[in-house]
């Protein structure tokens, strides 16, 4: 009873307290909100995908999952991921090499155009490859034109006719599009912050190039670089918009997962979209518990060099 | 063995420090070589079709087509529903990104790492959820129907998909400036005499003020271009809930390209110029923040 007491009696220490943090019940208030906000835009449509995808049975889920159709536009989605994340990988790692261990000339301007990706709209991303590669596109317009520009290549491409714009490499396009920038930003300010002095130290001491990157930047960025990979991954997967623009949607054919949803929902087979839906709700939890479990990953590595170098750490900042 | 293809290497280099002709590092003309040609192939010059494919218009022919009653229609739902989204995003974002930073609660880290869940969940998922969700005899529309409330193929189903993808932004961008707060600024307000509504106001706000506001054109940017999760909820009716991507959409299966190409390119102009103010504010931010440190 009493120190229950002396705390509610003790008021200069009360005062003080209110002024640094909230009430108990503004605390409570305010979490009820974010609760009932996530709730509502969040929990409940998670809970949802799964909860109608089961709604006629596993049976129909499975039926649904391994029908041809399905099988087929996973294993197109597979496709268009194995090329493009790797790809975008590469490009990561070397802007992030270029743009953090030098100094040039429009850096900032290469910082911009490598986000231009995420502010241009899929349909946008999409139409671009139509542009480029349809019929009425560029390479379209060369191709029927009375007299093109080297001929041989006009004549060369006629004989070896390559479809792009709905078929299978304008769906990898598009995908390499909209995940273009995914690596290369988490690379970059990483790599920036570490700066350059640990791979001059290795010079000095006479490794290569190569020895160098392998043995010392590759560890450094290990975890931002599989971070980078598992966010490029997922859009790579899920993309919609642009991959819709270029597929044409033939069914069995230039469906993706992200298509095949759309095609069942269109045929009012809610809860066979929802089955497959389903799938790629799965890796996107799948996603943010990699993603998770990268972060404190990181957060550990981070503590043990803080740890070990304090004293630099002063010096940089005298 | 001497090596002396390495002893004067980095003598020169640390004594030349900052200059740019002496490079310890190499590969800088193979990463910024294949970065530029890589640039170059999958984003600049696919991008340059659209104003290429542009120029086949007349300037009367071009401006007709962006401002036809369709078009201007869609641009006002579209700009309107994605404004509308990211300012209620602003405000439950905040307190959300509030709620994760300072207080504990059961379930917190769960509730963390879901945040991010509208980046990791494909924009067909989260559309068909959202549209049953919110039909009529949806979890949700069977609450709201009673009420008079109409979401699924209004412009209210706009906004509800356009505010689930944006969420994430604005908790991300204000988080981290919650998290690296000084503790001793509001320690100093409140022994000035500041109540805590005078803290949070006048010390606290204005501090995250240039995240928001970064989360907020984040969240603008993202909404405007989005596709996938607005068209199965929002029935797409022209001049009424048809927003601007889905409108491109249907010249493209018309296959009127011109059309098409014209309002894209409206579209894309004002995404550069967000992501130049976004990137404007960014700097800001930093600036901001450095200055207080100092």
């Amino acid at each position: 009873m009493t120190p229950v007491a002396t705390t509610f009696r003790a008021p200069t220490h009360a005062g003080h307290r209110r002024s640094t943090t909230e009430t108990a019940g503004v605390r409570r208030w305010l979490i009820g909100v974010a609760l009932v906000f996530l709730s509502l835009f969040l929990f409940i449509p998670l809970v949802s995908v799964f909860a109608q995808a089961f709604a006629k049975g596993i049976g129909f889920y499975f039926q649904t999952i391994r029908d041809p159709m399905a099988l087929s536009a996973i294993k197109l989605t597979f496709i268009a991921a194995i090329i493009a994340v790797p790809l975008n990988c590469v490009f990561g790692v070397c802007a992030a090499w270029a743009i953090a261990k030098f100094d040039f000339r429009g850096k900032n301007i290469l910082l911009t155009l490598i986000d231009l990706p995420f502010s241009v709209s899929p349909v946008i991303a999409g139409l671009i490859y139509v542009l480029m590669f349809g019929a009425q596109g560029w390479l379209g317009l060369y191709l029927n034109a009375d007299h093109p520009h080297l001929p041989w290549l006009a004549n060369w491409l006629n004989d070896h006719p390559v479809k792009i714009i709905f078929a299978v490499p304008g769906i990898v396009l598009a995908t390499i599009f909209v995940t273009f920038p995914f690596v290369a930003r988490e690379l970059i300010p990483l790599m920036q912050a570490q700066g350059r002095s640990e791979e001059e130290a290795a010079r000095v001491l006479g490794a290569s190039g190569w020895q160098t990157f392998w043995r010392v930047t590759l560890p450094n960025i290990k975890w931002g670089l599989i971070y980078g990979v598992i966010l490029c991954n997922a859009r790579a997967m899920g993309e919609f918009g642009a991959v819709s623009v270029v597929s044409g949607k033939i069914r069995g054919q230039t469906n993706t997962i992200p298509l095949h949803i759309e095609a069942l929902y269109d045929d009012y087979n809610f809860t066979g979209a929802f089955a497959v839906a389903s799938l790629l709700a799965l890796l996107a939890l799948v996603t943010l518990g990699l993603k998770t479990w990268v972060e404190y990953k990181n957060v550990k590595a981070n503590e043990l060099e803080t740890s070990m170098e304090i004293p630099v750490a002063k010096i940089k900042n005298v | 063995m001497p090596r002396p293809q390495i002893e004067p290497l980095p003598i020169i280099a640390l004594n030349t420090n900052r200059t740019k002709k002496i490079r310890v590092l190499p590969g800088f003309k193979l990463t910024l070589g294949f970065t530029l040609f890589y640039l170059g192939l999958i984003v600049l010059i696919p991008l340059s079709a659209v104003f290429w494919k542009t120029s086949s218009l007349t300037w009367p022919e071009f401006w007709h087509t962006v401002t036809m009653p369709v078009a201007l229609a869609s641009y006002r739902l579209t700009f309107g529903a994605s404004f509308l989204a990211a300012l209620v995003n602003a405000f439950f974002g905040f307190i959300v990104a509030w709620v994760l930073v300072r207080y504990n609660f059961f379930g917190k880290k769960l509730v963390d790492a879901l945040v991010d869940l509208p980046f990791a969940l494909p924009t067909a998922v989260a559309g068909i959820t959202l549209a049953s969700l919110y039909a009529k005899a949806g979890w949700i529309g069977q609450l709201l129907a009673p009420l008079g409330i109409k979401v699924a193929n209004t412009q209210l189903g706009v906004f509800v998909a356009l505010t689930f993808i944006g969420l994430p932004f604005i908790v991300r961008t204000v988080q981290p400036i919650l998290e690296d707060l000084d503790p001793e600024l509001e320690e100093a307000a409140a022994s000035l005499g500041a109540n805590r509504w005078q803290v949070f106001w006048r010390v606290i706000f204005p501090l995250a003020t240039p995240a928001l506001l970064t989360g907020f054109a984040l969240a603008f940017a993202r909404a405007l271009g989005e596709y996938g999760s607005v068209i199965f909820i929002a029935g797409n009716i022209p001049m009424k809930t048809q927003i601007t991507p889905v409108l491109i959409m249907g010249e493209l299966d018309m296959f009127d390209y011109p059309k098409a190409t014209a309002i894209a390119v409206v579209m894309l102009v004002v995404s550069f110029v967000l992501l130049l103010s976004v990137n404007v504010l960014q700097w800001w931010t930093n600036r901001h923040n450095t200055t207080n440190l100092a």
